[in-house]
């Protein structure tokens, strides 16, 4: 099981998880295209205009913005074998999409209080299931991040692991960018 | 593919300077589609205006962050077929349910 | 553990073990066997369930079973046969195959291969634990909306049908991205794209499909189950929803299924039909760009499925097209099979006989399906017996004679017995005949308007003449499989032990010992052509049909000239699929379970993760480091 011999020079495990994001794309393309095939159909309110708040959404995207830099500063501090760096940097990581996460936690909050809920009408269906799927995923990624963290203070997460991390930024780059398309057609294109 | 290849060291890296320029970049993008979604004389041309700056945050994000320009095609090969087909997909339902086409009512 | 001793034959070696070291394997060729094990148990069970069916049918007026089990029935009979049988049955010889038709020593992930199969098979006990509790789904294998929606079918059993194909739709988009990476990254040196065996291109443009069309039936399935769960509306037309929502979502996923389903059977028959004819596959490029067509354009056909819910003309005749445009590649490839068959020196074996009778049957298949393509025909046909028979003739017909192809073809391979020539034509020609009489009647009954689904029909229909048939077909077709089980049972038994190469063939799985030593190669091939073996044994010549091989040692040397390390069996695979069935199960349980899935999932999950891939005192084989054992 030669690990460094592969047909198209790429390593298997970043292989995969791009694979496995082209799936993704799928997964996510699916609650997109229903949250826009049900836009505007909804029978009673709220609807989108009364109830969204384009500033505060817009300083959660640019958190989720950059603790992608943040990512890719970690990961070139793991391959540099900088630790304190990494785990500087993965920290920012964990701290910025909790920030996010905090973000969503209080608008769902707010629209649940504003009388927006799952049962109420489609927007409410379609928005909630969008981008609480979005959350779960990037709670996922935080706490795959807290673990890379957990594994530098051991010093655990020398060079020789990069590809881990790699693979880790991946995921969590394809979280921000999915949030984007989100940030897009769900809060900008009313 | 005849030949097994050694896995790519980065031939070709964008350096850290290059990764603070693209997240100012992607922070002026989001800034600019924010301004564009107030300023009500572009309402009209909102929606090619907000894709081509949301397209392009997400070119950048994938071509350098997720390191996508520097990397073997295979990658960019497998995430663009997700893309094209998750995009035709939400176009088609699009359609389907009359959301844009001849008769849309959004 | 030390060093495994290799048996100078390899026989049975790659199998023997106890109980835990099945349960803990990573090995893709003992995944594969307990991927073919189960589905052939599976397809015992689907067979009754259609038996059953088919009793009911019989005569007018059946008093077999009442129109709830009935609809129980079918709704199993479908589920079961796409799910449990025909997927996990191309798995088994995927995961079995591919790896050694590629010059590999395993797939990509092994331990991620075991987590495919056993969250499959818990996945498939949760399906079946629904008959246990005495509320099996009941709303067809496709499950229309709002006949799913809680108001109308309160009980549990739509519930278990979601949770249970969802946990086996985990697996198999897990098995997908595992057999892309495989695919793609792992072929002997000298095996470019064009030169990997058409076998390995349909499984390839198989697990693409299976990332790209599983994630909307997720989709689907969520909104099903916040529907049923959390009182949501997006099925439900009083809030503005609709059913039909359901309807895209799902065939969106189930039209590139049928091609799931089908394209491992063409790849099995483009690499019999070369073995027998002894002569290369004609036109394989062909052959690969229309499977890569096929797969491509299966995704944009999936409303030929909803011509009767009023998608409007330019709908209806944009997915008409595309339905039809698909016949093409199709028919490149049924064309180069003649043509492959065309002039060349037959072997008369059984793997031939069920190739064979794979592509008329599925030409007939095809046939109806083209008919389907029109709307205005398709209208008629809809809900009609006349889908039945072209379901039928393309997934018994298609997938069923094809698979079993690949099981009599690879039988030795995988057993290092051989498996009877009689017993075995035996099989074919009572399933050739039992199914032809059960699903050909259906065209006439379906013309002649007996709708799909329904429990009994009046006698003065004039459909009972057809119909007994059917089931009289059904019954020579139980015969068929029976004998199919008696020949295998006496071939594990005391079958006579198969060389490395019995069919003279091509590819590289042909070239070690039958079974194969665990590690597959004891020396990774270097390859040269689309035909590795024949190369080897006949030099470049495309003509081997008048040519007999010499008798002589497989290509691979009897014991690794330089050591091999194998990864360590592994626990946590199964415990990771355990957790997260408990997670779906527990859905109908309580929360309390859900959660304690969740731990057990995360669990596994971690430990799989820090687990080092090959442990102490993993399987090790040739000379130790430093020469010597």
């Amino acid at each position: 099981m030669d690990p460094h011999a592969t047909t198209f020079g790429v390593h298997s495990r970043k292989m995969a998880m791009w694979v496995f994001i082209a799936s993704e794309c799928m997964f996510f393309g699916s609650l997109i295209a229903t949250y826009l095939s049900y836009e505007g159909k909804s029978l009673v309110g709220p609807t989108p205009e009364e109830i969204l708040n384009i500033p505060l959404t817009s300083v959660s995207t640019f958190v989720l913005l950059m603790s992608s830099l943040a990512m890719v500063l970690a990961l070139d501090a793991v391959q540099t074998g900088d630790r304190r760096s990494a785990r500087l940097w993965l920290g920012a990581v964990i701290v910025l999409g909790g920030l996010f996460l905090g973000g969503q936690v209080y608008e769902f909050n707010h629209f649940y209080h504003e009388g927006l809920t799952l049962q109420q009408n489609l927007f409410g269906a379609t928005f909630f299931v969008l981008t609480g799927f979005h959350g779960a995923h990037v709670t996922v990624g935080v706490i795959w991040m807290i673990t890379l963290l957990v594994m530098s203070l051991r010093g655990r997460l020398g060079p020789e692991r990069s590809l881990d991390v790699e693979v880790a930024g991946l995921y969590w780059h394809f979280v921000d960018v999915v949030w984007i398309v989100i940030f897009t057609v769900v809060y900008l294109i009313q | 593919m005849a030949e097994r290849a050694a896995p790519e060291s980065s031939k070709g890296h964008a350096s850290k300077s290059m990764y603070w320029l693209i997240a100012v970049i992607l922070g002026i993008l989001t800034m600019l589609e924010v301004a564009v979604f107030y300023v009500p004389l572009l309402h009209s041309v909102i929606v090619p205006i907000l894709l081509v700056l949301s397209t392009a945050k997400f070119a950048l994000v994938a071509m350098f962050f997720m390191h996508l320009k520097f990397d073997k095609p295979i990658l960019t090969t497998l995430f663009a077929g997700g893309i094209i087909v998750a995009t035709a997909i939400i176009l088609s339902m699009m359609l389907l349910f009359g959301t844009i086409g001849p008769g849309a009512h959004m | 553990m030390s060093a495994q001793a290799m048996t100078a034959t390899g026989h049975g070696s790659v199998y023997s073990g106890d109980l835990r070291s099945w349960l803990t394997t990573v090995d893709h060729k003992r995944i594969g066997v307990l991927y073919g094990i189960s589905a052939l148990f599976y397809f015992v069970v689907g067979g009754v369930e259609a038996l059953i069916i088919r009793l009911q049918l019989a005569s007018a007026d059946g008093a077999v079973v009442g129109a709830d089990t009935f609809n129980q029935l079918f709704t199993m009979h479908g589920t079961t046969m796409v799910f449990l049988v025909l997927m996990p049955l191309s798995a088994a010889l995927f995961n079995y195959m591919i790896p050694l038709m590629i010059g590999a020593r395993d797939v990509a992930f092994p331990r991620l291969n075991a987590f495919s199969f056993w969250t499959f098979l818990f996945g498939s006990l949760l399906l079946n634990l629904s008959f246990f509790v005495g509320d099996p789904p009941d709303a067809g294998w496709f499950g229309y909306a709002n006949l799913t929606s809680r108001q109308y079918n309160p009980g549990m059993g739509i519930d278990f049908w979601i949770l249970s194909v969802q946990i086996m739709g985990i697996a198999s988009i897990a098995s997908a991205v595992n057999f892309t990476v495989t695919i793609l990254n792992m072929r002997a040196p000298g095996m470019s794209l064009m030169r990997m065996p058409l076998f390995v291109w349909m499984a390839l443009i198989v697990q693409v499909l299976m990332l790209l069309a599983f994630p909307p039936i997720t989709v689907a399935f969520i909104y099903l189950l916040f529907d049923r769960f959390f009182g949501t509306h997006f099925y439900i037309p009083d809030a503005g929803g609709t059913p039909i929502l359901w309807q895209h979502l799902f065939w969106i996923f189930g039209h590139p299924e049928v091609y799931i389903l089908i394209l491992p059977s063409f790849g099995v028959v483009s690499e019999v039909l070369p073995t027998f004819s002894r002569k290369p596959l004609f036109g394989a490029p062909f052959m690969i760009f229309s499977g890569i067509l096929i797969g491509f354009l299966g995704f944009g056909v999936w409303s030929h499925h909803m011509f009767t819910t009023g998608l409007g003309a330019v709908a209806d005749t944009a997915f008409s097209l595309g339905t039809m445009l698909i016949a093409i590649p199709t028919g490149v490839k049924i064309f180069n099979w003649i043509a492959t068959l065309w002039g060349g020196h037959i072997h008369f074996k059984t793997p031939l006989y069920f190739a064979v009778g794979m592509v008329g049957l599925f030409i007939i298949g095809g046939l109806s399906g083209i008919m389907h393509a029109s709307p205005p025909v398709d209208i008629q046909q809809h809900d009609t017996y006349f889908v039945v028979a072209h379901l039928h003739y393309v997934f018994f017909g298609g997938t069923v004679f094809g698979l079993f192809a690949g099981v009599y073809y690879w039988w030795p391979k995988i057993t290092g017995r051989m498996i009877g020539e009689g017993l075995g034509k035996l099989h074919f020609w009572l399933m050739f005949i039992g199914m032809n009489l059960t699903f050909f009647p259906m065209h006439f009954l379906g013309m002649d308007g007996m709708p799909r689904r329904i429990y009994t029909y009046a006698a003065d229909l004039g459909w009972e003449r057809w119909n007994l048939i059917a089931t009289v077909g059904a019954f020579v077709i139980a015969v068929s499989v029976l004998v199919f089980f008696v020949n295998a049972v006496r071939s594990v038994w005391a079958g006579e032990r198969a060389g490395g190469d019995p069919w003279d063939a091509a590819t590289l799985e042909w070239t070690m010992s039958s079974p194969p030593p665990e590690y597959n190669f004891a020396v990774v091939p270097a390859v040269n052509s689309a035909r590795p073996f024949w190369l080897h044994k006949y030099g470049p010549t495309r003509d081997i049909s008048t040519r007999t091989k010499e008798e002589g040692t497989p290509s691979q040397p009897e014991t690794p000239p330089e050591r091999i390390d194998l990864p360590s069996p592994s626990g946590w695979p199964i415990l990771a699929a355990l957790g997260l069935s408990l997670i779906g199960g527990g859905a109908l349980v309580g929360l309390w379970l859900v959660l304690i899935g969740v731990a057990v999932l995360v669990f596994g999950v971690y430990r799989w993760a820090f687990q080092p891939l090959e442990r102490l005192g993993h399987p090790s084989f040739g000379p130790a480091p430093g020469g010597g054992r």
